[in-house]
């Protein structure tokens, strides 16, 4: 055993290991950057989908600009309540209820209700099917059925049955990943109570939406009448509800004669 | 003129025909993993190509004049590893303190190749060839023009992967064996440029 041979060795590697760490130790503390305390917590309380559903980029863009008031909490729709309840905590305010939004697929053209205007055979994807004349179904406003939202669901929120893409509102987490992946643009988010909604996207006159889906919005002003709230205004053949103001009375549901305008009962009443 | 059009030469070997990932397979794990959005890549191998170049920097010193002379130059590794861990870790101090805008564009990428075979392959493959011909500018550009090279295989290799996405792709073979496939074509492609910067510049 030669311990001329090792020492040199070990005392080497190890010197430039201290030189290292001391340069390091002291770098760290010569350059050391403030950082926010408060910060750090309310980023951790959050849960880091970094989704962008509160418009700040990213988890920790929320998280500072909450810091600074300058957000208001209750945006972050995938933390919910459970975040809104550990922010207040930390920065002392009294806790807001998250007011939830979930995704909804306005179009009911399952396979039943419109026709298909050719016998599509390529890429299984929206996108791909929107770019060849509008894609296949009857009408050219309405979901595709093949899937490309419920492929970029994160939560598995989304299936598509029999033509037409559903969300689960108990699963969707308000994320808006699927609304920027339909190529048609009928995903929207609704906020999560009792409400009517127009589960159709149709703009066409109402005898040609009436030929192309058989439970097309035909823009006939029946909900509009009948809304005691005033919440529902037809455009362009299409019926809107301002879920603001409606008051989840049902009237427009029992007046629409095409069955498009339907209830929507929020997670807790199902 | 003469030493220009050397390191001229070395600089596009690096590049093309000894690109570290698709010719000697050295820093596949970005190569794979953070390939799917140009974007990223492009992040990802700036902040390699500048790990790269500052490790070199550092590391060949430190052999030529500390290992070499006393005969550890067994412990390359060991010494390379600390070393280059080290860098990286004032680095980020550093830009973090005085280039904040450079440490957020970096971002997760600069510690995460902190480990990379690539870098560490540079700095010991530089060393090798310093027996040949490789004096300290010589192996400085070498190992910029290893970055650049990373940069340009993981740029090719994301534009690559866009086009897989709206492929029609067997599910056998969807994910990671469609990559890997892929990855082996672009490596093959590059097989081409073989003894090109010889012929072009010797």
């Amino acid at each position: 055993m030669d311990f001329s041979m090792i020492l040199p060795a070990v005392l080497i590697v190890s010197g430039i290991g201290l030189i290292i760490g001391l340069v390091l130790a002291i770098a760290s503390a010569v350059m050391a950057v403030p950082t926010d305390e408060v910060v750090e917590a309310i980023t951790e309380a959050l849960p880091g989908a970094n989704c962008g559903a509160c418009g700040y980029s990213g988890c920790a863009g929320y998280a500072k600009a909450l810091k600074e008031g300058k957000a208001k909490l209750g945006v972050c729709s995938p933390g919910g309540d459970e975040a809104v309840m550990a922010i207040s905590e930390i920065l002392g305010v009294e806790a807001t209820s998250v007011c939830r939004t979930v995704a909804l697929v306005h179009c009911m053209g399952s396979c039943d209700n419109t026709d298909t205007r050719m016998d599509y055979q390529g890429i299984s994807s929206c996108a791909a099917a929107a770019a060849l004349h509008g894609g296949n179904s009857s009408c050219s406003f309405g979901c595709l059925g093949l899937g490309d939202c419920e492929k970029v669901c994160p939560y598995g929120a989304i299936t598509v049955c029999n033509g037409v893409a559903r969300v689960d509102s108990s699963l969707c987490k308000g994320c808006s990943l699927c609304i920027a992946s339909c190529p048609k643009h009928i995903i929207s988010l609704t906020t999560d109570v009792r409400q009517g909604v127009v589960r159709c996207s149709n703009t066409d006159k109402g005898a040609q939406a009436r030929k192309v889906c058989k439970v097309a919005c035909i823009g006939c002003k029946r909900c509009e009448k009948v809304c005691e709230a005033g919440a529902i205004t037809v455009t362009n053949f299409k019926a809107v509800v301002d879920g603001a103001k409606c008051n989840g009375c049902g009237a427009c549901v029992e007046a629409c004669t095409q069955g498009c305008v339907t209830m929507y009962l929020p997670v807790t009443e199902k | 003129m003469i030493e220009v059009k050397a390191l001229v030469a070395v600089f596009l070997a690096a590049i093309l025909t000894e690109n570290y990932v698709l010719n000697k397979f050295l820093g596949i794990c970005p190569f794979l993993g953070v390939s799917k959005k140009v974007n990223t890549a492009l992040g990802m191998s700036a902040a390699v190509t500048f790990v790269m170049v500052i490790a070199t920097a550092v590391t060949y010193p430190i052999y030529m004049n500390l290992l070499l002379p006393t005969g550890l130059d067994y412990l390359q590794t060991i010494v390379f590893i600390l070393v280059i861990a080290g860098l990286v870790q004032l680095v980020e101090t550093i830009l973090k303190k005085y280039i904040p805008s450079l440490y957020n564009s970096l971002g997760i990428y600069l510690p995460l190749i902190t480990t990379n075979c690539a870098v560490l392959g540079v700095t010991m493959l530089v060393i090798e060839k310093s027996s040949e011909s490789f004096g300290y500018v010589e192996a400085l550009v070498n190992s910029f023009g290893a970055g650049i090279g990373f940069l340009v295989a993981m740029v090719m290799f994301a534009g690559v992967r866009q086009r897989l996405e709206s492929c029609d792709i067997p599910k056998s073979i969807q994910g990671l064996p469609i990559t890997l496939v892929a990855a082996s074509l672009v490596s093959l492609s590059f097989l081409g440029f073989s003894g090109l910067v010889e012929n072009m510049l010797g």
